[in-house]
């Protein structure tokens, strides 16, 4: 168990690189805290996996430094950085059994047979492979070679973090649920440090205790999977979290009121003037509601009803305001009239933005 | 379910026509052959399976069949790890590749009598390269009259012509390996050997079970280029079980046994690569 | 235009990938084959597209047996999970391939092209090649060269499973908006429930190599013939408890039972699996009839907006709670969790329905 320090940490894979855009990771300082799980989400190309591979040791970075506790590793090689990783698919040595494959890490640092077996007799227990210890690796499904991937890296006692990049990749989603459920309990467990790579998130949100979200090589926001929901700190955030994602409209904001196109929306929070060219207001689909023109009162904003989609647990309200998109989340139970027509907003949870980025008010 | 697979048999008909021609009827002369006896004018008499009996049993057959299996035993066990060797180190990127691939194939490209003729030269203490720097180091080196020399020279000649086959099998299968498999083993802390071991070996094992294969049949009816060296000399110490038949067949012209120890030879080929395929398939199979 | 598939079914070796089946479907429908991986959703398609042919039974199609025509003559279109584009070729060119093949003219083709690039968000990339672009751009691309052809039948086979997590939702979307534009007949394989609910429709869902149940999405959803039926669609999978009737009370162990009404009454007295979506087991107290289990929590997944509560109760298959909020709860607390009787679902013995939950047929 470590803690991780990034400092002034970047990457490019040119040679020379001349601007921000030759980097795929732009300048980050971060503290991985000991002991806790942190997801790193975000879609395709953005940087994610390339954070991954620097910390495992696996890709050198271009600047700056990766400490472990303090000590700097950036140059050391991978196999003397103490991490286990986890690959998108499942990687065993075919050859051997189960049993030997979870000792192999062990036996090539040179451990006695003793201490190998008793380890992997336990680590077997906690993962639930001790059935399929005689076993060849070879004929077993997706998920067991995961979790005996899984087990590799969690054998060796001191492990100072274990990553994750896309585990979960070519799992059956029936059996996610199970695989998602048993890193959870090993955290809750043993307390690891685990860094886990995903673009689902779903999975980074019920993984992880902080999650940070990363775009175009930027790491755009990092907070407890609640503060990214009710507070996204930019608008990608808000877009990326959550399905649907939050709703955004341009609007023009004034003490505690916004103005969208000619309709004023109540905030919960006062502002000053603020400085940036776009300014937006951004609501969360499930802070939404959709009512009938005799119960809006004056905030409504009128809304043509295009498509209601009911997914069973709720009900997605997909709606056009002037020309955008607006979705609704309707709670099961809820009835909804036929006339609904207007759709209202939950002043504490409107949140402005200014050029993507949220800005913080007064409280009214 | 009949209309659309009769037209593909319509396809397959050339096919079989040729090699019906090429392949079946001539051996099914052999095998009309080697039971029957003739002296030449035209004149046969069922002859069973004496002739069977006579090669299986004669001393010379033994013999060259002993000297067959050295033959091929020796260049597998040279070939094999040779080539895998130099697959290992074999660049994978950049300008390196295409030119270690080009470099790697022209062996197998020369005509395998223009090979024999290459070696032969090569060897001369006269005018060969080899001969005459082994000559001049004071080295006997005398491929005609020498056995070990002419056991040496026809082996060197065919790892010198076939290891490329087996080098580029064995590439192919390695270049399958995802990088991840490589990235485990590091965090692992696998050493070279046991990469090599697990990973490498293990995902390359059906490319080898070919070249393998291949290279046993090819080596056990080995003629062209061994004959063109020694002419199966001195005496008959590299007479290989191919060129001993052709000895039998056309330079004695005895029909008989000839096309009975065809058959024999090729049933012996059918039954060890038969044997070989499925012990190696068995070994991969039994861990499921 | 209808596709009918009568009797069929796929042996290959000694494996059955489909038993004996029927399966009608109708001229602008869109269907979903829904179930997890090898319930035989590929193996189906490939029999409806011809790729396969199948062991027995046969393939109708507008009252025609084509079950022996090559897939080249049906007029079929096919999108794969693995974005599938002729790579030397521009989008463009990839999209006009198959109209080429139909020998149509070059001004029809470049209308037909450019309606569906528009459609498909693709006009800026018409000239590149499908290599440059994302993977959701090359799938749609695939999609579009899927589409142009103006085919009969349009086979998508979880053609977004390959795409990011929020590309997916996009995509999602905009499928049925293609569809409605044509007359064709849609199946869609995927394993995610929460897909088939969204695109509607109707639904198959299945089951090593069975149908379970094929009809309207959100009819298979709240009236499930069967526990099968119900497991394949939910995610999280339905919980379970065992209940037993006798007279008119229903026991549910742990001294919670309900009276039984309606329906339920005129059940005979047995043992019954009693099956709630954990969306309907509740961390707080509710109204109504209600039942109160006892449950270990084993952990809770936070989602955002929502928790996914793992319990273990008694010797059960494990529960899954779904609660709106952020519930922090460590792992081996002991939790009080509710459902209302009328959001049961019951099953006897075959695992047949017997009685679907009362609130769905209330609403």
């Amino acid at each position: 168990m470590a803690e991780i320090q990034l400092k002034q940490l970047a990457h490019s894979y040119l040679p020379h690189p001349a601007g921000p855009h030759d980097y795929a990771l732009k300048r980050i300082d971060h503290v991985w805290e000991d002991g806790k799980a942190y997801a790193l989400l975000g879609p395709s190309g953005c940087g994610k996996s390339t954070l991954l591979n620097i910390i495992s040791g696996l890709l050198q970075p271009s600047e700056g430094q990766v400490c472990f506790d303090a000590q700097d590793v950036t140059n050391l090689p991978t196999e003397q950085r103490r991490i286990a990783q986890v690959f998108q698919f499942p990687v065993v040595y075919d050859t051997m059994s189960v049993y030997d494959n979870l000792a192999f890490p062990l036996r090539n640092h040179g451990h006695a047979e003793g201490v190998v077996r008793e380890r992997v007799l336990k680590i077997a227990e906690m993962l639930d492979l001790s059935a399929v210890l005689k076993q060849k690796a070879r004929g077993l499904t997706a998920d067991a070679k995961q979790t005996i991937s899984l087990g590799r890296g969690l054998v060796r006692e001191s492990v100072a973090a274990i990553l994750f990049d896309e585990p979960l990749t070519v799992i059956d989603p029936h059996l996610k649920h199970t695989l998602r459920m048993q890193l959870k309990r090993l955290h809750q467990q043993f307390n690891h440090t685990m860094i886990y790579v995903t673009h689902d998130q779903t999975e980074a949100l019920s993984f992880a205790d902080r999650v940070v979200v990363m775009y175009d090589g930027d790491v755009v926001q990092m907070g407890s999977p609640q503060e990214l929901f009710e507070r996204p700190a930019h608008t990608f955030v808000g877009y990326f979290i959550g399905s649907p994602g939050m709703n955004v409209l341009d609007a023009r904001v004034e003490g505690n009121r916004a103005y969208v196109d000619g309709r004023t929306i109540p905030l919960a929070q006062g502002y000053d003037a603020i400085a940036g060219e776009k300014v937006e207001i951004g609501v969360r689909p499930e802070f939404v509601r959709l009512v009938r023109k005799e119960d809006a009162g004056e905030s409504g904003l009128p809304v043509t009803v295009k498509r209601i989609e009911d997914i069973g647990r709720f009900k997605i309200a997909r709606t056009e305001f002037f020309g955008r998109e607006l979705n609704v989340v309707i709670p099961e139970g809820t009835a909804v009239s036929d006339h609904a027509n207007r759709v209202l907003f939950d002043a504490r949870h409107v949140n402005v933005y200014a050029d993507g980025w949220i800005v913080e008010g007064e409280a009214a | 379910m009949k209309t659309w697979n009769n037209k593909a048999w319509f396809m397959v008909v050339p096919v079989v026509i040729l090699v019906a021609f090429s392949a079946v009827i001539p051996l099914m002369t052999v095998v009309n052959y080697s039971v029957q006896d003739t002296f030449g004018n035209n004149q046969f008499f069922w002859a069973g399976l004496e002739w069977f009996n006579e090669i299986v049993n004669s001393e010379r057959f033994h013999d060259a069949l002993g000297r067959q299996f050295l033959f091929t035993f020796l260049i597998l066990a040279i070939e094999i790890p040779l080539g895998i060797f130099i697959a290992l180190h074999m660049p994978t990127g950049g300008w390196g590749r295409p030119a270690s691939l080009v470099l790697m194939s022209l062996p197998l490209l020369i005509p395998w009598n223009v090979v024999g003729t290459i070696w032969q030269i090569f060897g001369r203490s006269d005018i060969g390269l080899l001969g005459h720097t082994l000559q001049l180091m004071g080295i006997e080196y005398n491929y005609t009259q020498n056995t070990l020399d002419a056991w040496v020279t026809i082996i060197v000649m065919d790892v010198w012509h076939w290891t490329s086959l087996v080098a580029l099998l064995a590439y192919a299968g390695l270049q399958s390996i995802p990088e991840a498999y490589y990235q485990a083993a590091r965090i692992d802390g696998a050493s070279r050997w046991a990469v090599f071991r697990y990973i490498q070996l293990p995902k390359m094992s059906s490319v080898l079970l070919i070249a393998f294969l291949l290279r046993f049949m090819d080596s056990f009816m080995i003629y062209t280029e061994p004959f063109v060296v020694t002419g199966g000399g001195p005496g008959n110490s590299t007479t290989l079980l191919s060129i001993d038949l052709v000895k039998m067949a056309i330079g004695q012209f005895d029909l008989g046994p000839a096309a009975a120890f065809s058959l024999v030879y090729f049933l012996i080929i059918l039954l060890l690569s038969w044997v070989f395929y499925t012990v190696m398939t068995n070994i991969e199979k039994r861990g499921d | 235009m209808a596709l009918q598939l009568e009797s069929i079914s796929k042996v290959a070796g000694r494996e059955t990938h489909i038993y004996p089946m029927d399966l009608s479907l109708e001229a602008g429908t869109l269907n979903v084959l829904l179930g997890p991986t090898l319930s035989g959703k590929t193996s189906l398609m490939r029999l409806m597209a011809g790729l396969d042919k199948p062991t027995g039974g046969r393939v109708v199609w507008n009252g025609k047996d084509v079950t022996g025509t090559p897939v080249q003559r049906r007029n079929v279109a096919m999108v794969y999970q693995q974005f599938i584009n002729y790579p030397s070729m521009t989008v463009y060119e990839n999209i006009a391939s198959p109209l080429r093949l139909q020998g149509l003219d070059k001004s029809t083709i470049d209308r037909k092209v450019h309606e569906i690039a528009e459609l498909m968000k693709l006009d800026p990339m018409l000239t590149r090649k499908p290599l440059e672009l994302s993977g959701g751009q090359q799938q749609r691309c695939a999609l579009a060269r899927a589409l142009v052809k103006g085919a009969d039948l349009v086979l998508l086979d979880e053609p977004l499973a390959n795409l990011d997590y929020k590309l997916r939702e996009e995509l999602r979307v905009e499928i049925p908006r293609f569809f409605t534009e044509s007359g064709s007949i849609f199946v869609y394989a995927t394993t995610e429930p929460s897909e088939a609910l969204l695109l509607g429709g109707n639904t198959a869902a299945m089951w090593e190599g069975r149908i379970t149940q094929f009809g309207p999405t959100l009819e298979v959803y709240r009236e499930p013939v069967s526990a099968t039926t119900a497991q394949v669609f939910s995610d999280p999978p339905m919980n379970f408890v065992n209940v037993e009737k006798a007279g008119d009370r229903l026991l549910f162990g742990e001294g919670q039972s309900a009276s039984a009404s309606g329906d339920l009454l005129a059940l005979p007295d047995d043992r019954y699996m009693a099956g709630f979506r954990p969306n309907h087991l509740s961390l707080n107290p509710l109204e109504g009839q209600v039942l109160k289990f006892n449950a270990e929590v084993t952990v809770a997944e936070i989602t955002g907006s929502e928790t996914f509560v793992h319990l273990q109760h008694a010797d059960d298959a494990p529960w899954v709670a779904l609660a709106h909020g952020v519930h922090e709860l460590p792992i081996g607390q002991l939790a009080e969790v509710f459902v209302d009787v009328r959001n049961i679902y019951f099953f006897n013995a075959e695992e047949e329905l017997v009685a679907a939950a009362a609130a769905t047929k209330a609403a």
